[in-house]
């Protein structure tokens, strides 16, 4: 048995970080355990048949001796919306660990995230401990401030671009990217947010012949590899599962 | 975890000679293979793995988003995603054999020739019956197309029959004037059992974007929002057709699938509700024992087509 739960879990804590994105703490134990940075859960979040749906998060953290984990979220719609109501002691069901997560390798790890994909990065640079970790993050505007402080205490390096310039440089991360590369020496790239920017990363260590491991996200029902809401096309030609063949693959599994 | 549960002798049915023991079967499309849900359920006690559409050649269903969530439902427009008849019968039936539950393969044919090529694939291949999928409502040629006109759904039905030796269940679309008529239609062509429903067709729009929310524009809606049509199209079908009905359409406990039993089917699907719930046809099938006790009943059977009307 792979070990997934369909667990009941208890809020422990919830906090603002922004305007509109929460950090949630759950007690799911079964699952905390079991979790490698990279998996997610899926959340069923009202015992009720609206919304009927589990929502897919990915985990920023998983404490297995205190049986928890956390969530950072951004408040979109209606299920979002619920979640950020909750404080503790409120129920879900946990689904989860679901997925394969990020494969934990080279000696100089570059992670590039982009918004909200920012958060199974923000665990993975956790367990690149005590390698020097580097992140370029990318986001909106100022009030995306919360990632450097929450990054800070497990990256050596930081970059950051804004949209709109109000925090580091201007532009996307993918402008900044080739700079990077080109005054350090990295030997693998994680990278997850907006299709496009994957696409562009893939591209750039694709010609830099970095090794890159990329996150996708999708609508999804199952998170169980059955109802195939979520599958993508394979360079090879074959479909692929995100919910269960990822959401974590190799760049050039998924991205031309 | 694996939810450890085994069905009563009370709830053991046998439908157009496929022997279930329980009256709880997985609808297609919503449970992949049955493998992708033995973290969760034992499948020896789920009464048949109904696996998903398959076709004659793989096929990579429609592009764009999939699904959108709808008041108590959901709305899919995935478009037949399957590997083909070959790699199910090379590379997962091998597998899925292996498990003590009867697997029944839902086919699905660009032409009545196809359905016909496809009974014969399966032929001999160890599976308990077929599934004659006349009502996808998703796909540009067939599925649907066959479902709507009592024809075309008898001509598909009996070129099925033809090449095959199997218990052949038709799987009835909602989405026609007269639901009896269709039923009547593949009765006649002989059809061994009739299913239904398949997804009601829908659509949903992105009021800021201006564009529909699915990729395929329409989609098959399920889920508990689904369940007062189901249960009526259900009632009305089994009270005129003399072979059994599988009733399907937003189960999500025990409750709703009694309400299914006492309108006349013989069993009944769990479709939507595996996506929320992973236990969920080991969870229906507890839930009908339950209240088989409850009101102290030896068997299903006697529940089964028992509505009174006032």
């Amino acid at each position: 048995m792979s070990g997934k739960f369909a667990e009941p879990a208890r809020v422990v804590s919830q906090v603002s970080l922004s305007d509109e994105v929460r950090r949630l703490t759950l007690a799911a134990p079964g699952t905390a355990a079991a979790l490698r940075p990279g998996q997610f859960v899926h959340l069923k979040i009202a015992d009720s048949y609206e919304p009927l749906l589990r929502r897919p998060f990915s985990v920023t953290a998983a404490d297995p001796a205190a049986g928890t984990l956390e969530i950072i979220y951004r408040i979109v719609g209606k299920g979002t919306g619920l979640m950020a109501a909750m404080t503790a002691g409120d129920g879900v069901n946990c689904l989860g660990p679901l997925g394969n997560g990020f494969t934990p390798q080279g000696q100089r790890p570059l992670l590039v995230g982009g918004g909200m994909g920012l958060a199974p990065l923000l665990m993975l640079a956790g367990a690149l401990c005590p390698r020097p970790v580097t992140v370029l993050m990318g986001g909106r505007d100022h009030r995306e401030l919360f990632w450097t402080d929450l990054f800070a205490g497990v990256c050596h390096n930081t970059h950051i671009t804004t949209d709109d310039g109000s925090m580091g440089r201007q532009g996307l991360t993918v402008d900044l990217l080739p700079e990077l590369l080109a005054q350090n020496h990295f030997d693998m790239i994680y990278s997850c947010g907006p299709q496009p920017m994957l696409a562009a990363v893939a591209r750039i260590a694709a010609l830099r012949q970095i090794p890159c491991q990329v996150s996708l996200e999708d609508y999804m029902a199952c998170g169980l590899g059955a109802c195939l809401s979520c599958t993508c096309a394979g360079t090879d030609g074959k479909r692929r599962k995100v919910c269960t063949d990822g959401p974590v693959f190799w760049a050039g599994e998924v991205l031309a | 975890m694996q939810c450890r549960w085994e069905a009563k002798k009370s709830l053991a049915v046998n439908i157009a000679g496929i022997a279930m023991k329980t009256p709880v079967m997985v609808a297609s499309g919503t449970f992949g293979f049955g493998l992708e849900f033995e973290d969760f359920v034992d499948l020896s006690q789920v009464g048949a793995v109904v696996v998903k559409g398959t076709t004659l050649l793989p096929r990579a269903g429609n592009s764009g988003r999939r699904i959108a969530e709808t008041p108590a439902g959901m709305l899919n427009c995935i478009g037949l995603e399957n590997p083909g008849v070959e790699e199910f019968l090379t590379a997962i039936l091998p597998e899925l054999s292996r498990r003590d539950v009867p697997v029944i393969v839902n086919i699905s044919g660009n032409t009545v020739e196809e359905y016909g090529e496809l009974a014969a694939c399966l032929e001999g291949s160890g599976v308990a019956g077929l599934e004659v999928n006349i009502s996808c409502p998703n796909v540009k040629q067939g599925g649907i197309a066959f479902g709507t006109c009592p024809d075309s759904a008898a001509a598909v039905v009996r070129m099925v029959k033809a090449n095959s030796t199997l218990p052949v269940i038709a799987k009835l679309s909602p989405n026609v004037t007269d639901i009896v008529l269709m039923a009547k239609a593949v009765e006649g062509a002989g059809a061994d059992a009739i299913s239904l429903i398949n997804t009601l067709l829908g659509m949903a729009i992105d009021i800021h974007s201006w564009k529909p929310v699915l990729g395929n524009t329409v989609g098959g809606l399920s889920g508990p929002a689904v369940k007062p049509v189901a249960l009526r199209m259900v009632w009305q079908v089994a009270r005129a057709v003399a072979v059994p009905v599988i009733g399907m359409g937003g189960i999500m406990t025990g409750e709703d699938a009694v309400e299914f039993l006492l309108a006349g089917a013989a069993a009944v699907s769990v479709g939507t509700a595996n996506f929320i719930d992973p236990t969920a046809p080991v969870s229906v099938a507890a839930g009908i024992q339950t209240y088989l006790e409850q009101r102290r009943l030896n068997h299903v059977n006697d529940i089964v087509g028992q509505l009174i009307l006032a």
